[in-house]
């Protein structure tokens, strides 16, 4: 017999915070193991570009041809389709993330117990959790970069301010997979992610991505400024149609909040989530 | 001691009645779990009625261009039969993916309905007549909120709910068949939903009048079942203008062929499956 | 023991007020396959994963490889093998790319990988079904393929939990034919199970558990000679004829040990099995059945705990 091969991990400093074992600096092998897995699926992995696509196409022709033009940002005139693209990448990257933070940790961990074979090996709980959330952000960038450049082949981009909505699409998704892994983690049974479905459903029909804020009447108004995809929707609309203010840090702030306390929370019961 | 054949309390059901053994099962089961899935088949298509009947009525109330696209009739009206007939295709659907795979995979019901005199074609029969009584209750309680929110012009409602149950069976009746086909987990379903049911949803005007769409796209409208179920809801819950009747008895012919021939390869893909 | 390759004193897990595991002390040496032999729910499977080092211990001390799983976690599992009770697969990857990933979290290069997983596919016997999908594969080939993954850092200590549970006789056999050959290559083995036949075939040496502590520990002949006797004679009856173990206990005084009731037919402990089944059908009793054999650590459970291993 051979000695044991497998190296012992070096964690970085910072994660001695943890606790021990729980990180092992490897959580971009699980960025290895999703991107050999989607490509045995590619035609699941494309199909999640094609669905803000598909709403892009029909809504912004369709609805557009009802609504004519809206105010943008700015107050200035837009068509529909260029009112609702960015509310559309804001929503693909909320469904995508969360998706990925909810359902999909839930089915490996309790049904295909995929964590279970990780954990047996050096990497910790941290590593499993960042790479499941890099991989989300891997996989919403890549979708993200996908509907920029639809929305700039029909001419709905028209500054290079919506350069930055590649990496305003990747913040919005780190802070909801970090605050639905926080979520998973008190999860039950499937029951539990109707819960889910009430909550995404609802954000990505009213959070004004169909339509303007000023639809509602004032008390609505206030619920629906409270919701992070408003946020979302506001900010990229804000970049992609140039109507940039300092008002844009404010949504910018909303999302570094939510993903440090989701964060902070999935940290917290991350040892709850995957060892028992 | 009585003989070998009086002792065993079994007995056949007829044709018809292990048909409706089945459909009892299902509502068994439903009675215990309706929480689960009356969000997707009641609370999702109510959000949209607010969305688009409410919210985005409110946008183009009394528009030129609203009234030229819906005949003069107020948006949430002209919507309310489209959104009855979406709904139930994507409950047939969807039901008829995960669900159909568990009977044979996970839970193996399906299995254990057949160890008895049960017989595979009943099963699958028995899950189409399921879907039918489920959407349409989830139909009646649908169109009766809309009344409240005052989205009913008449009586004719209650025809729309039925085309929409028969639209929602034609297309759960073939995914019924192709599922039970599958010795995956189910990883295709995604693409299923993002190809084929998400752009029938957008594209079978549900939401616009269908002659909105680029000249490209129009012509793949006929293939969508959708189509054809919204057309005639709509004209029956609008109390006409009705296409001229070769038109109406196209629409039902097509609905009633899907469900034939879904069906029927329905009941030989279990046959094949279960009696294997 | 400085050769020790496990050590453990007063053991303990608890979830909430429910203790699985009750102060056990363990000690495995190198080279060694030792086993956890017990019913479904003695504890076994929660002494394992603390051992794997993916269960928190609760309370006691426990070195693994010399070293604290609490502090040393990676670094242990990084060589150490193991095997689940149930098969977890990644089953969006092929065969090969199980083996290969799987390689990759142990810090292992591509083509240290690359080579490795030939080897394994070999050793799982499933070179042919390497670029396939892993669920079609049978259970036994799924359960090989777990075997093999185990392998894949040449771990100096493999953990098997229940490694032939749910298969057919002939994938069982395969299976230990291949954990035979591990351990003549010196890989130190733990083993939890509840079939006594795979116990005496491929244990060194064994602990008994029930209830979430150790009743006897042992070589399996040792435990044998220690709590049963030499033979075990099976009898059953028609319900209505069946005699009282008091009754059978008389009638061959002397020449039994003990007299054990099971629901669907008596144990009788003896050191001739022949003799006490000649005397029994001269006492008048006739068995529907009787059955002579030589007694196996499924009646030292018995013995020990009052129950079957397998209900």
């Amino acid at each position: 017999m051979t000695g044991p091969v497998g190296t012992v991990p070096h964690p970085p400093r910072a994660w001695r915070l943890l606790p021990s074992g729980g990180y092992a600096g490897r959580a971009h092998l699980l960025l290895e193991r999703s991107a050999t897995a989607s490509r045995r699926s590619w035609l699941v992995f494309l199909s999640g570009f094609f669905e803000p696509v598909f709403y892009l196409l029909a809504m912004g022709q369709g609805l557009g041809s009802l609504v004519g033009e809206l105010p943008g940002p700015d107050g200035a005139p837009i068509g529909y389709a260029a009112f609702i693209a960015p509310g559309l990448l804001a929503a693909s990257a909320m469904n995508g993330a969360v998706f990925d933070s909810t359902f999909n940790v839930f089915f490996k961990l309790k049904y295909a117990k995929l964590y279970d074979a990780m954990l047996a090996t050096p990497l910790g709980a941290v590593d499993v959790a960042l790479g499941e959330i890099g991989w989300a952000l891997v996989r919403g960038g890549l979708y993200a970069v996908g509907f920029l450049l639809v929305m700039a082949g029909f001419g709905l981009l028209g500054t290079p301010w919506a350069l930055l909505a590649l990496p305003a699409a990747l913040l919005v998704a780190l802070a909801f997979a970090a605050v639905g892994m926080a979520a998973t983690s008190f999860m039950r049974s499937w029951q539990d992610f109707d819960l889910v479905t009430l909550v995404t459903v609802p954000m990505f029909l009213f959070s004004t991505t169909f339509y303007p804020l000023s639809v509602y009447p004032g008390w609505l108004q206030v619920v629906v400024e409270c919701l992070p995809l408003y946020h979302a929707v506001e900010l990229m609309r804000g970049l992609t149609t140039g109507a940039v203010s300092l008002a844009l840090l404010g949504h910018v702030a909303y999302f570094l909040v939510m993903a440090v306390l989701g964060g902070a929370v999935a940290a917290r019961r991350l040892e709850a989530l995957l060892l028992r | 001691m009585a003989g070998e054949a009086d002792r065993a309390t079994g007995r056949v059901p007829g044709p018809w009645g292990g048909v409706a053994l089945v459909v009892e099962n299902h509502w068994e089961w439903y009675r215990r779990n309706w929480r689960a899935t009356a969000v997707s088949t009641v609370v999702q298509p109510l959000l949209f009625v607010l969305a688009f009947g409410v919210g985005f009525g409110a946008l183009v109330r009394g528009s030129g261009q609203v009234a030229a696209a819906t005949g003069g009739v107020d948006y949430l009206v002209w919507i309310a039969p489209g959104l009855l007939a979406m709904s139930a295709v994507q409950t047939g659907a969807f039901d008829s993916t995960y669900p159909v795979l568990s009977g044979f995979k996970w839970q193996r019901t399906y299995t254990a309905m057949t160890a008895g005199p049960i017989t595979p074609g009943q099963v699958a029969l028995g899950h189409l007549g399921w879907l039918a009584v489920k959407t349409a209750g989830a139909g009646l309680v649908c169109a009766a909120v809309i009344a409240l929110l005052g989205g009913v012009a008449g009586p004719g409602i209650l025809l729309a709910v039925l085309v929409s149950v028969l639209t929602g069976a034609a297309v759960a009746a073939p995914i019924t068949a192709y599922s039970a086909t599958l010795e995956t987990e189910g990883a295709s379903f995604p693409a299923i939903f993002r190809f084929v049911v998400i752009p029938m949803t957008l594209f079978s005007g549900t939401f616009f009048p269908v002659d909105r769409l680029p000249e490209l796209v129009r012509p793949l409208v006929g293939v969508s079942p959708l189509w054809h179920g919204t057309e005639l809801a709509r004209a029956a819950a609008l109390g006409g203008p009705w296409p001229p009747w070769p038109a109406v008895l196209g629409h039902v012919a097509y609905l009633l062929a899907l469900l034939g021939v879904g069906t029927v390869l329905a009941v030989r893909t279990f046959t094949r499956r279960l009696a294997r | 023991m400085a050769d020790g390759l496990v050590q453990a004193r007063g053991l303990t897990k608890r979830f909430g007020r429910v203790e699985a595991v009750r102060g056990i002390d363990l000690d495995v040496g190198r080279g060694e396959v030792f086993g956890f032999l017990g019913p479904n729910g003695a504890g076994k499977s929660s002494a394992m994963r603390m051992i794997a080092c993916v269960s928190p211990r609760s309370a006691g001390d426990l070195q693994v490889l010399g070293m604290d799983p609490d502090r040393d976690g990676p670094a242990i599992r990084s060589r150490i093998g193991v095997v689940p009770q149930l098969d977890n697969l990644d089953l969006e990857l092929s065969v090969r790319q199980n083996l290969h990933l799987y390689g990759r979290y142990f810090g292992l290069s591509r083509s240290a990988v690359r080579a490795k997983a030939v080897e394994l596919l070999e050793f799982a016997r499933l070179t042919e079904r390497a670029e396939d999908e892993v669920e079609p594969l049978s259970g036994g080939m799924k359960r090989r393929l777990t075997i093999a993954r185990a392998l894949v850092n040449d771990p100096e200590l493999l953990l098997l939990d229940e490694p032939t549970t749910g298969l057919d006789p002939q994938a069982r056999h395969l299976v230990w034919e291949r954990l035979y050959r591990l351990k003549r290559e010196g890989v130190t083995q733990i083993i939890t199970t509840h079939y006594m036949d795979e116990a005496e075939q491929l244990c060194d040496r064994l602990v008994v558990m029930d209830g979430g502590v150790i009743v006897a520990e042992g070589a399996p002949h040792e435990l044998i000679g220690r709590y049963s006797t030499r033979e075990v004679l099976e009898l059953r009856f028609e319900p209505e004829h069946r005699p009282s173990g008091d009754v059978l206990s008389g009638v061959l005084a002397g020449r039994v040990e003990r007299v054990e009731e099971l629901p669907d037919r008596l144990l009788v402990y003896t050191a001739d099995g022949e003799a006490a089944q000649a005397a029994v059908t001269a006492a008048g009793h006739r068995p529907l059945a009787a059955l002579v054999r030589r007694s196996s650590l499924e009646d030292v459970f018995l013995r020990l705990t009052g129950r079957t291993l397998v209900d």
